[in-house]
């Protein structure tokens, strides 16, 4: 499975794709197809501050609620909120029409600490 | 300090089918299941449009025999199954000696002295403890028999189900009516054929000799490619009974909740004579139930999860036990046990979802029900 080489990936399955001092975040393919059906999103606030790891929102599938962590710490300056109709666009495209927020950088430094595409699919393999 | 290592999963005989087929297999009742094999909504909705099909050999198969094995059984459960003629079906419970529900099961009567009792996986050895306890205690001419690791249980369920068994059966669907079973060959294969199941939908449970149970999937499966047949899991299991308003031991049901608190007081057969169970249970109806299971219906945007608490006035009043988003309705449906004194259709109640309250809206049970012709 070969991701985006664009985009950092979390452990806990989040990508960011850094545009200067903004970054736009959202969850990978694999966590979609772990999850199945998703059928819900609760998404942050605009002016939320998020620490880096920490949880920011909730992302459902028919069974399950599953935490959403934050791959880098900043402001939210924007959400998608298409997701609140359409949360199946996570599942459809998770990298693309799925982004789930973008954020004011606090640390753009952190974004060193993630995975590359290729660690990333040595991780997911 | 280290753990005892768990008991190995046990599978079922159509798990290789399982994951040839891609599906996502789960620890379930201390089996390996199919939880999905592809989405739980799609399964879901071939269910409700065309057929679906199901392994639910995992579950639990009792035979009880002897000329006393009806009365025994009325002694049992709760309800009377003396009313059943040869071929029929009756939905019932074991109840303890305090009124709480031991589990919710299916008892058949295939002969004037033989019925099956089939339960769920997850309470197998309870229902056995039950009947085995009030053998002993009692003096019924009737033994029983655990036939569950012997037996096979593949269910297609669906409006497409009877006209893609007909051509595979040779019993008469026609004259098999809802509750009905008969026994006789499904590919050839002996069957017990049984209008029953666990979707809302019409639709067949087919219990087989365990070791025929991969011919008798291949066949249906085979046979339901040109009806649209799909294979679900124990997901889609889940949404379709909750649509139904059908109950699931675990959630609706335990051991400290007896059936008048969860509108099952019509199976209860009061006056059929005396049963485990019946002294509390005669009190429960003369004094009324201290919970009410009810329908909720979200009005406010989120998912109603089996715990959440459930308020009413503003003050808590009881709590969810099953929820989900509907795939049939597109709504966000659940079933709570409340204070009574607060339940009524259209009354408005709150679901607390990560510590806020959404508001929703008593709706009456079932959320939904199949067109019949």
């Amino acid at each position: 499975m070969a991701y985006p080489d664009d985009l950092a990936y979390s452990k806990e399955h989040e990508w960011v794709r850094v545009d200067g001092s903004r970054a736009t975040i959202g969850i990978t393919s694999f966590a979609a197809d772990e999850l199945g059906d998703i059928v819900f999103v609760e998404l942050p606030e605009v002016g939320a501050s998020l620490s880096q790891f920490g949880t920011f929102g909730v992302v459902e599938s028919v069974k399950a609620v599953s935490d959403l962590y934050a791959p880098v710490s900043g402001e939210v300056m924007d959400v998608n909120e298409a997701l609140r109709t359409a949360p199946e666009l996570l599942n459809s495209d998770p990298f693309g029409e799925g982004w789930i927020a973008k954020v004011e950088l606090a640390d753009a430094t952190e974004v060193d600490s993630l995975m590359d595409a290729t660690a990333y699919a040595a991780e997911t393999a | 300090m280290t753990e005892a290592p768990a008991a190995p999963l046990r599978r079922t005989p159509l798990h290789d089918v399982h994951v040839g087929l891609g599906a996502r297999m789960v620890p379930f009742a201390g089996y390996e299941m199919p939880v999905q094999y592809d989405s739980i909504i799609d399964e879901h909705r071939t269910v409700r449009s065309a057929v679906g099909l199901f392994d639910l050999s995992h579950m639990g198969e009792i035979e009880v025999l002897g000329d006393e094995a009806v009365d025994f059984l009325r002694h049992a459960l709760v309800s009377d199954p003396a009313a059943l003629d040869v071929g029929q079906a009756q939905y019932s419970m074991a109840c303890a000696a305090d009124g709480g529900i031991v589990d919710d099961l299916i008892v058949y009567r295939l002969g004037h002295r033989r019925l099956l009792v089939v339960c769920n996986a997850s309470n197998r050895a309870a229902v056995m403890d039950h009947l085995a306890a009030l053998l002993e205690r009692g003096d019924f001419g009737a033994e029983i028999d655990d036939r569950s690791d012997v037996t096979a249980l593949v269910a297609p369920q669906g409006p497409a189900a009877a006209s893609l068994l007909a051509g595979l059966t040779d019993v008469d669907l026609d004259t098999l009516g809802n509750y009905r079973a008969a026994e006789g060959t499904v590919a050839g294969i002996d069957c017990l054929v049984a209008r029953t199941g666990y979707t809302g939908e019409d639709g067949f449970e087919l219990f087989c000799d365990a070791g025929r149970a991969p011919e008798v999937w291949a066949t249906v499966a085979a046979a339901g490619e040109a009806h649209g047949l799909r294979p679900c899991g124990l997901g889609a299991r889940d949404t379709l009974r909750l649509e139904a308003g059908m109950p699931l031991y675990g959630n609706e049901l335990d051991r400290d909740t007896n059936p008048f608190e969860v509108n099952l007081g019509r199976v209860v057969k009061l006056d059929k004579g005396d049963f485990v169970g019946r002294a509390p249970l005669q009190a429960v109806q003369r004094d009324g139930p201290r919970r009410k299971l009810i329908g909720l219906q979200m009005v406010d945007n989120a998912i109603p999860r089996s715990g959440y608490e459930v308020r009413a006035g503003g003050r808590a009043v009881g709590s969810v036990t099953s929820g989900t988003l509907s795939p049939t309705l597109g709504t966000k449906i659940a079933m709570a046990k409340v204070d009574p004194e607060t339940a009524g259709v259209g009354n408005a109640f709150e679901v607390v979802v990560r510590d806020r309250p959404y508001r929703a809206e008593q709706v009456k049970l079932p959320f939904y029900r199949r067109q019949r012709d």
